[in-house]
């Protein structure tokens, strides 16, 4: 996800953040405190910079409910908050950021690992981010798999290491699977691979993002699709790859192919619901967005697999003492069950299953993870009904979709060119 | 001498606040095109290779003439329609009290905020639109015209629509300010309507028609946001250049983009000034 201007979320401004402290406070809502610090905590506040997609005033008011901590929200784009992290580290105490995001930002060294051992559910995080392996035998996606930039070799280490250590850069939040977006009711043939997104039935009828590195890896998810060579690494391709992926789709262009371009949340709805464009890349809230106004979406599972994105929590260099303790106490608070919960609920998934399953119903539980057909109304988290009973989630099951992952979000070696060659693309 | 202290002081405040607000950001924006950068840092050099990249790129040649090719019919067509509307108001309309009320009514598409203004075309123009539903229910056409929305045509209609208000103010104004005398005695002297367009009115609203022509092209040349917006991402335009670079992090790239842009633009207006001497009628 990249550009997070999602509606009704909202930044928790820091006189909200204070307003809301105020409150719970008098309330006498804070109360239980778990360990023997407890007392100092209550008093910390936690200033975390992040997306829209996790940043939300929800987890904040619970975190203050349940630690005492004060979290104090600040949200801006991936591009923003990538800058944020790396040149003005003193600005925040946590870091939001997604793994593809930490390929650029760790190294810069504004960063310190996370010690493994003082996070109590360390063991239960989903093997994707430890292993790169959702089971055993499944493989390692391409792109910038969370686990090649999990670990460091101590705390103030820049250097990721290829296996596991007892230093993690991140401790992972929230990830999901993307792919197609379609509108069934505008579309009368089944949907089955990328390659439909360039189907010249769609012609001027299909969108892609206009965001570089994630637009740039669902076109080679098109090209592969299609027949044409396959890619070393989607996720981090040559020079001559760029070239390859971008004269495509320039021709593509030409030929009318595409509608629009979507750059924001917003965007994206819009083409779709005003049916402007039946066939796009897609964040899944903006599937949901669409289906919420009454209109038929579906995100659509494809053969070729979904392209994944993942985001965690990172500790600011500067934090010591007891805020270092209150962001450990965050954290472990943060994997405890309810946010997991709260995010499995919005169709995002957890890192620790287990304790998010303690807090969701069996009928939610089944729904959003095991793709069962809902047993009674699904709720979103405003109460709002989202999905009637004997309703299926697009692409099935978690294993089903985390299972299908063909390439993470990526920064490339290339970057910069290959920004060169996407504005080529957009100004053809 | 008390005199000159004086004038001084009070000539102070404006020269200071261009001097922090415009002068110093501009030096700066002018500095750091000579930067270089990577990912995150912005490195305090003199290098060329953001002009370089500029000017050497195909990319920049193909988007600096498609903005002045924005530029250029959104600058014919408000002007002509400028024109006549000003016409219309200053010549046609009598009374004080009817002018300043059709003069509101030119303004009601700026209650309403730019963007929204331009947001509000989609339902409009799209292909399941109030305009493809209303023609395709007429029997004026049988399948829905696709042009209409994330085209060009779409950019062009809102930057007229945003913009042509520009122009009609100014030569409004100059107009207004033409003694009617000059047209009855160019009449008494048998002059025709187009003659005494062509000689009288025309001649006198030129400094009117230089400055709404400044707003306009001044307005296009850096817009990014109706380009994007209506071409549906299709179109490019230095602004939405800029305004991508900036996106990326690419600071000293988008710095050296804006330091031409803004030469370009300079050199416009000073052409428009050459040829039309505003300050004869100001």
């Amino acid at each position: 996800m990249k550009d997070q201007s999602l509606p009704g979320r909202t930044s928790l401004t820091r006189r909200g953040a204070l307003a809301l402290a105020g409150a719970a406070v008098g309330s006498g809502a804070v109360t239980g405190f778990p360990t023997i610090w407890a007392q100092n905590i209550r008093n910390i506040t936690l200033r975390q910079a992040g997306t829209g997609v996790s940043g939300l005033n929800a987890i904040a008011e619970q975190c203050k409910k349940d630690t005492g901590i004060t979290l104090q929200l600040t949200v801006m784009d991936t591009d923003a908050l990538a800058q944020r992290a790396a040149t003005q580290p003193r600005s925040f105490d946590i870091a939001d950021i997604e793994y593809m995001t930490t390929k650029k930002v760790y190294p810069v060294g504004t960063m310190q690992a996370i010690e493994r051992r003082r996070i109590t559910h360390a063991d239960k995080i989903v093997p994707i981010f430890t292993t790169g392996r959702l089971t055993p035998a499944s493989a390692i996606a391409q792109g910038t798999a969370p686990h090649t930039v999990g670990f460091v070799a101590n705390r103030l280490a820049t250097a990721f290491e290829p296996s596991q250590t007892e230093w993690m850069t991140l401790i992972p939040t929230i990830y999901n699977a993307d792919t197609l977006g379609i509108r069934p009711d505008l579309i009368n043939r089944p949907i089955t691979n990328w390659k439909d997104l360039v189907d010249p039935a769609f012609r001027g009828k299909a969108s892609i993002v206009n965001v570089p590195n994630i637009g740039i890896m669902d076109a080679a998810m098109v090209m592969e699709s299609a027949g044409q060579a396959p890619y070393a690494d989607k996720g981090n391709m040559t020079r001559a790859e760029i070239d390859r992926t971008t004269a495509f789709l320039i021709d593509l262009k030409r030929q009318g192919h595409f509608r629009a371009f979507w750059k924001t949340f917003d965007e994206s709805v819009n083409l779709m619901a005003s049916g402007e464009v039946i066939i796009q890349s897609m964040w899944s809230p903006a599937v949901a967005a669409v289906r919420s106004r009454g209109i038929a979406c579906t995100y659509q599972p494809l053969a070729e697999g979904y392209r994944a994105w993942g985001g965690g929590l990172g500790i600011a260099r500067h934090v010591s003492g007891l805020q270092l303790d209150a962001a450990y106490e965050y954290l472990n608070w943060y994997l405890s069950g309810w946010t997991g919960a709260y995010l499995n609920r919005q169709g995002y998934y957890s890192a620790v299953l287990e304790t998010a399953k303690a807090q969701m119903s069996p009928a939610e539980w089944d729904f959003w993870m095991e793709g069962k057909p809902a047993a009674t109304d699904i709720l979103a988290p405003d109460g709002r009904v989202m999905e009637r009973a004997g309703a299926v989630r697009d692409g099935g099951s978690f294993t089903e979709r985390m299972g299908k992952v063909a390439c993470w979000n990526s920064v490339m070696n290339e970057e910069r060119y290959m920004v060169q060659k996407w504005n080529e693309f957009i100004a053809a | 001498m008390r005199g000159t202290v004086v004038s001084w002081l009070l000539a102070a405040p404006l020269a200071l606040v261009l001097a922090v607000f415009l002068v110093v950001p501009l030096v700066v924006l002018v500095a750091v095109s000579f930067y270089d950068y990577d990912s995150f840092r912005l490195i305090p050099d003199f290098v060329f290779t953001n002009y370089i990249e500029v000017f050497g790129s195909p990319v920049t040649w193909r988007t600096y003439a498609k903005t002045f090719w924005f530029a250029g019919i959104t600058w014919a067509i408000t002007l002509m329609l400028g024109f006549w509307i000003a016409y219309y108001l200053a010549f046609v309309v009598e009374g004080t009290g009817r002018r300043t009320l059709l003069f509101l009514l030119c303004t009601i598409p700026f209650w309403t905020s730019n963007l929204i203004r331009m947001i509000a075309w989609v339902p409009f123009l799209g292909r399941n639109g109030l305009l493809n539903q209303a023609l395709l229910g007429a029997g004026v056409i049988d399948q829905p015209l696709e042009f209409l929305l994330f085209s060009d045509f779409a950019v062009v209609l809102a930057f007229v629509h945003l913009y042509t208000l520009f122009m009609v103010v100014p030569i409004f104004n100059t107009m207004m300010r033409i003694d009617r005398q000059l047209i009855e005695a160019a009449v008494d002297a048998g002059a025709d309507f187009w003659r005494v367009l062509r000689h009288v009115i025309i001649p006198l609203c030129k400094p009117g028609i230089a400055i709404g022509s400044i707003f306009v092209i001044v307005l296009v040349m850096g817009d990014f946001v109706t380009v994007r917006l209506m071409s549906g991402g299709q179109s490019a335009s230095v602004g939405l250049m800029i305004s991508n670079q900036i996106s990326l992090l690419q600071y000293p790239a988008a710095a050296a983009n804006a330091v031409v842009l803004l030469a370009v633009v300079l050199l416009m207006v000073a052409a428009i000034l050459r040829a039309i001497d505003i300050r004869k009628e100001l």
